[in-house]
């Protein structure tokens, strides 16, 4: 009996349409972003800024923009990383051809490049499917790598195609500090999962399901395919696209094309595949995890193991529960952390009672 | 004209060896409908392990048989481990199990054999050899020989084993092959292991090729866009596929590569590929997918 709906009644369409029904839900998330946007900044130091919540925050962005394709649209893709090196590098030349660019415009403007790009390679989605698509998104990280590094004017002639993160000012305000570009993201990925949570109840969100669950029966009872296919390549490319932005402004500060491999791809469907495909919880799950384990594995080894496993072994050791972790959520729990998150809810709300 | 076709040939032997690789694909996705994207990982796994035999003075066909036990081994757990459990689930789950998969075969390779490059001898020269004019090296001769002689192979055991018509029949029909007593768990371990083999075979000539490391299990990159213009189901079409990759790939990179600048040999096939699939959803050979609600 740890919380209850009982005695919590719906009496206005508004609040039937609430994303968290129970005051409880609600309360808990004013308290988790209060603490997120007005605790966190100040007890936090610099090592948990830039190497653990930073990437957290923005990896699962990153693992929001792949959960609507893959997810919700049922568009399996390999070519995450290519939309982020898009918006990244298109943010970057927003910021640096036009004179005044508000800072958050130009992640919204790279957000929509990669978001053309991502509809140019969602085309062939209409005719092709499954794992003939694969070779669609894979099309995209090769040629958008190759096109990067190719052409000078995209990194603004850098000889090693490295493009520098722009001073962070908004409105006066300089984010440069580890606390300020945390808060920057930060309020970049609230407001995005917010928005992708909406869009994923929306009429769209349930064309994308019916079309994940079957097209063709979809396409039967009146569903446009071509633009609702269209529009889950081109939302989340956008989300992609600001994540890659975020990736290389307030994460690295400076990147190369190279850094948006195909390692990364895999890096965010691993995220999704652990976090929970279809949830929007799921992915900061997912991303958490993805971001923690290396750190944790090698503190055991530091610690306990010290002498034992080589660091050379240590890469090889943490590919291997990597692999097996993703056989075992799909074997165990294909739905993904988000799941078990549910399931623990669920047990919260009948405790101690067990039915 | 000569040195079209030199460029030609050369391509079309280079595609037999992507070929090689997308074999091992066909083999599994025609069996068990599951696309391996492990094959790759299989290929340096495979290879590693012959070299580091072969270095610490196994004789060859011993380390080789020891490589191919190996892959047996492998087979069996990856049918008892990841694929038992995961019997009736949807293909894209597969997929996604095989990528997890490949990542623990190739950091098992490398935990087990180190990290840094072999070299490998196959003991064939690489010195170019003058066919009808044209310089053609005689390593690529000697694995489109090995790629048709496995071909040989392959559909001499499909077509004259017992083993080969159950797997046929499996392929054709999961559940008619179970209606008659087909064993599907020892077929699919069957089809891995065979699979195995030919990432081992693929894995010598690769490995001879370009060394036996880590960026072997890359490969598996290049034989993607083979499956998809052959289609996946059709070991014909993956051989007919590599030709074209090669072939169009060499042509690619020495008239477009200079007008556009180099390196466009990773992306190419890839925009190939797709601009195929847009005419044949399906590939050439592949089968086309009938739906209905």
């Amino acid at each position: 009996m740890i919380y209850r709906e009982s005695g919590q009644f719906v009496t206005t369409y508004g609040a039937d349409r609430r994303i968290f029904k129970l005051w409880q839900q609600r309360w808990a998330l004013y308290t988790l972003l209060g603490f997120a946007f007005a605790v966190v900044p100040f007890i936090g130091n610099d090592y948990w800024f830039s190497a653990i919540l930073i990437p957290f925050l923005v990896l699962s962005l990153a693992g929001l923009g792949l959960n609507l394709l893959t997810g919700y649209a049922g568009q399996i893709s390999l070519g995450s990383a290519a939309f982020m090196a898009v918006g990244a590098f298109a943010a970057y030349n927003f910021q640096l051809r036009i004179e005044g660019m508000p800072l958050l415009l130009s992640f919204v403007l790279g957000g929509f490049t990669a978001a053309m790009v991502g509809v140019v390679f969602g085309l062939p989605s209409l005719r092709i499917k499954g794992f003939y698509l694969l070779v669609s998104t894979l099309a995209a990280q090769f040629f958008v790598t190759w096109v990067l590094t190719q052409f000078g004017w995209f990194s603004n002639y850098n000889s090693s195609g490295v493009i520098t993160a722009p001073p962070l000012v908004i409105a006066g305000y300089d984010f440069s500090s580890p606390a300020g570009r945390y808060l920057l993201t930060l309020g970049v990925v609230t407001v995005l999962a917010f928005l992708t949570r909406n869009i994923v109840r929306s009429e769209l969100g349930r064309h994308w399901m019916a079309v994940r669950d079957m097209d063709t029966a979809a396409a039967v009872i009146g569903i446009p395919i071509l633009k609702t296919k269209l529009l889950a390549f081109a939302i989340s490319s956008f989300l992609l696209g600001i994540a890659g932005a975020l990736w290389a402004f307030t994460y690295l500060g400076t990147v190369e094309p190279h850094g948006f491999d195909l390692s990364r791809s895999f890096q965010i469907l691993f995220i999704i595949i652990i976090g929970g495909m279809g949830s929007i919880l799921g992915n900061f799950l997912g991303a958490a995890f993805i971001v923690l384990l290396p750190i944790l594995l090698s503190n055991l080894s530091a610690n306990f193991l010290a002498g034992v496993v080589d660091p050379g072994q240590l890469e090889n050791l943490q590919k291997i529960i990597f692999g097996a972790l993703i056989i075992f959520f799909l074997i165990k729990e294909p739905s993904g952390l988000a799941r078990l998150w549910q399931l623990l809810r669920e047990r919260a709300r009948i405790w101690p009672q067990r039915f | 004209m000569d040195f079209f076709l030199e460029v030609l040939t050369g391509g079309l032997l280079a595609g037999l060896m992507y070929s090689l690789v997308a074999i091992g694909f066909v083999l599994i996705y025609k069996a068990s409908g599951v696309f391996n994207f492990a094959q790759g990982s299989m290929v340096l796994f495979a290879a590693l392990t012959f070299v580091s035999l072969l270095e610490r003075g196994v004789p060859f066909w011993v380390s080789f048989a020891i490589t191919l036990l190996a892959m047996i081994v492998l087979a069996w757990a990856i049918e008892r481990i990841v694929l038992r459990p995961l019997v009736n689930r949807p293909p894209i789950t597969l997929f996604m199990a095989t990528l997890g998969l490949s990542y623990i075969i190739e950091g098992l390779a490398q935990a087990l054999w180190g990290a840094q490059v072999h070299g490998l001898d196959l003991g064939i020269s690489d010195e170019p050899l003058e066919v009808g004019g044209m310089l053609l090296s005689q390593f690529d001769l000697f694995a489109a020989a090995t790629a048709g002689a496995l071909v040989l192979v392959l559909s001499l055991l499909f077509n004259k084993t017992r083993i080969g018509i159950s797997l046929r029949a499996v392929a054709d029909d999961q559940l008619a092959a179970l209606a008659v007593g087909i064993k599907l768990q020892r077929i699919w371990m069957v089809v891995w292991a065979v699979a195995g083999f030919v990432g081992l075979v693929a894995g010598l000539l690769w490995g001879a090729r370009l060394g036996v490391q880590f960026s072997l299990s890359l490969v598996v990159l290049k034989a993607l866009p083979v499956l998809i213009i052959g289609g996946f189901t059709s070991i014909g079409g993956a051989i007919a596929g590599g030709l074209i990759i090669g072939a169009s790939e060499k042509l690619a990179e020495v008239y477009l590569g200079p007008m556009i600048g180099g390196g466009i040999e990773n992306w190419f096939p890839y925009v190939l590929a797709l601009l195929f699939l847009l005419v044949r959803p399906a590939g050439i050979f592949g089968e086309r997918a009938i739906e209905r609600v």
